[in-house]
């Protein structure tokens, strides 16, 4: 049982970072139907970019009191903004040209984007895993038997903070308005007078400054990267915006922590081998069974 | 000579068939590596054959294409093999090995081919993940991540293939694959003539009119599943027959994205395109790619080519679906109707049908 709880604890953290990824992926497809293959490679240059903040920074260690605020909020909002940048450059590159293509084109530059990216990470980073700095004092909590890291709290927090904070946008703005407005009906709101191409860039934008804060949570959580890391990340955060419903935001939160779950305690009882495929096996089976996911509503096919 | 429509392409395809067989002669020395190389290529050539049958004949993106590979490769390794004592003759485990694998297909394909077009890649996509990863877990059938090694090879009567030395060495196995090429072409081009084919098309252009026109939307998709997955299993089988080895690292998604770039390099849907397109990608992975490190090394520029082959897939697929969506040997129909904008009547209908659209 407190094995059980423990993987709880592990899940969530996981799932945050899951969540977070998910919600780019939920909120590209929402707007334009694309799976934006390049999303998880994003992710990982979120993870790099951050890398590079810090070296800028000189941080290569634990940063203590008030820096310590300082260096995160610098490094995350660089990480975000670089990644947004990246988002809407990969939008304007390889997806605009393509809108009313038929649909295989867009998602066939989107894997050609991936393996693009991945190779520059390549070529910038190496192709072995890269060693990320502890940035943040961890000492952990005991809870009973459990016990309960600094940054697997930040983790979730984070997570949670910056889903509210885009529903929020995406409900009480104009610019939010105009996303929802698109996502309905592109043509239908180009008549009404809203920016069709703005809007969807700043969807990009959004999306993949998620990504990039997830990359900077994901690099302390797991203290190392590597330029192939977004790929199968990549994967489980669509699958967990696939179980929480395509197009929901709070869909993909709930399934990026249902999906953190599932990889703890596959991880514990079953076998870490197995994890991929267990992520797997449930995507395959949430598209037969329930195409909308849990929180989505079916969609009729369109003519 | 002026021979027109489908007696010029049967010439063609004619003097291509008198001249293949001596193609290897051109570059061969002994020991056989340029035929050894067309006989490689010649497997990548089966299997973007397979892919085309999904991709480009019904407009299915199958990303877990290369988990067809394998599950052929595999076959033929665990019972042909000293795995578990079984050796059946090669000349069998083609047929074993191309059956299993469409039956594979039709298991995947049976509940997801309901699913739209980008889920079902994605599902794909995540099949060929679980694949090899299932084919490493499993050690104590398939060897876990070492694989299985010393397989059977093929034999004709007492000659064992693999065994000519010399001059001769590589034809066995070139003359193999040409003719299970041979075979893959007659078949994917009678099918795209049938009325199956045809019903791929139909589907590929637009689903919801194909179904009211009394088209069996799945079971078509499944047979263009099951297909590919036939051509890919029998692809694996012979490879795995000529490397004697399998191990479950040969079949990650870059395989996949590989033998894709070869469709839409050439041109999807038309067999001498997808034929070129894969050719052209097996000489750049194999010569042009390490002969071009070779030369900027030698003027001086340390860029390694061979390890950006990826990136040089992923600019292709860009590159190519951005401003030559149709390939760079489209068939003519899927031209016509990608270029219809550049004719006055063309650019007329396709308004035409913007604005039927506009208005649903």
């Amino acid at each position: 049982m407190d094995l059980f709880l423990q993987q709880l604890i592990n899940g969530l953290s996981l799932g945050g970072i899951y969540a977070l990824i998910a919600l780019g992926y939920t909120m590209v497809y929402g707007i334009i139907e694309l799976i934006n293959f390049a999303h998880g490679d994003v992710y990982t240059l979120g993870t790099f970019f951050s890398l590079a903040i810090l070296t800028l920074l000189g941080v290569t260690g634990i940063v203590t009191g008030p820096m310590l605020i300082v260096v995160v909020a610098v490094t995350i909002l660089g990480a975000m903004l670089l990644c947004g940048l990246t988002g809407v450059i990969v939008e304007r590159l390889a997806y605009r040209r393509l809108r009313n293509a038929p649909k295989l084109a867009p998602l066939i530059t989107a894997i050609g984007m991936s393996f693009i990216l991945e190779n520059i990470m390549q070529y910038w980073r190496g192709p072995s895993p890269v060693p990320f700095p502890q940035v943040i004092p961890n000492p952990s909590f005991a809870l009973g038997a459990i016990s309960i890291q600094t940054k697997q709290i930040m983790v979730i927090l984070l997570a949670v903070v910056l889903m509210f904070a885009l529903q929020a946008f995406v409900y009480n703005t104009r610019m939010g308005k105009a996303m929802r407005a698109t996502a309905q009906d592109k043509d239908a709101a180009q008549l009404m007078g809203i920016d069709i191409n703005t809007t969807i860039a700043l969807t990009f934008l959004i999306g993949s400054a998620l990504a990039g804060a997830a990359g900077f949570v994901s690099g302390v959580y797991y203290g190392s990267t590597w330029f192939f890391n977004g790929f199968a990340a990549g994967l489980k955060a669509f699958t967990a915006a696939v179980l929480g419903g395509i197009g929901n935001l709070a869909g993909a939160m709930l399934g990026g922590f249902l999906i953190g779950l599932i990889e703890a305690l596959t991880t514990q009882f079953i076998g870490d081998q197995w994890s991929n495929v267990m992520v797997f096996s449930i995507l395959v089976l949430v598209l037969i069974f329930r195409p909308s996911g849990l929180l989505g509503e079916s969609l009729p096919n369109k003519v | 000579m002026k021979l027109k429509g489908g007696a010029r392409g049967a010439a063609i395809w004619f003097a291509v068939a008198i001249a293949l067989p001596f193609l290897p002669a051109l570059f061969h020395r002994n020991g056989g590596g340029f035929t050894n190389f067309l006989a490689d290529a010649g497997a990548f050539v089966l299997l973007a054959l397979g892919l085309n049958i999904v991709v480009g004949f019904a407009g299915l993106l199958d990303l877990g294409y290369a988990a067809f590979f394998a599950i052929g490769s595999y076959t033929f390794a665990m019972l042909a093999s000293p795995q578990f004592g079984i050796h059946i003759p090669f000349w069998v485990m083609l047929f074993v090995a191309s059956g299993i694998a469409a039956i594979f297909g039709i298991l995947l394909g049976a509940p997801t081919l309901r699913l739209r077009g980008d889920y079902l890649a994605i599902v794909t996509l995540g099949f060929g993940e679980i694949v090899p990863q299932t084919f490493q877990n499993l050690a104590q059938f398939t060897g876990g991540p070492n694989g299985i090694s010393s397989l059977d090879q093929p034999a004709i009567g007492a000659y064992k293939f693999g065994h000519a030395g010399g001059w001769l060495a590589g034809f066995d196995y070139y003359f193999m694959v040409l003719a299970l090429i041979a075979a893959a072409v007659w078949l994917a081009n009678n099918m795209r003539n049938s009325r199956l084919g045809r019903a791929w098309m139909a589907i590929r252009e637009d689903e919801l009119a194909a179904a009211h026109m009394g088209i069996n939307t799945t079971t078509t998709k499944l047979a263009a599943f099951a297909m590919g997955a036939s051509f890919s299993g029998l692809a694996g089988c012979a490879v795995a027959a000529k490397l004697q080895l399998v191990s479950p690292d040969e079949f990650g998604f870059n395989v996949s994205v590989f033998i894709l770039a070869m469709l839409v390099l050439g041109g999807m849907g038309n067999i001498p395109g997808v034929i070129a397109g894969s050719l052209i990608l097996s000489a750049l992975e194999r010569f042009i790619l390490p002969q071009g490190t070779n030369f900027l090394h030698g003027i001086g520029l340390n860029v390694d080519l061979t390890g950006s082959r990826f990136l040089i897939y992923g600019v292709i697929l860009v590159m190519m679906m951005l401003f030559r969506p149709e390939g760079l040997i489209p068939s003519r129909q899927r031209k016509a109707e990608l270029h219809a904008a550049d004719t006055d009547a063309g650019a007329a209908a396709q308004e035409q049908a913007l604005y039927t659209e506009a208005v649903r």
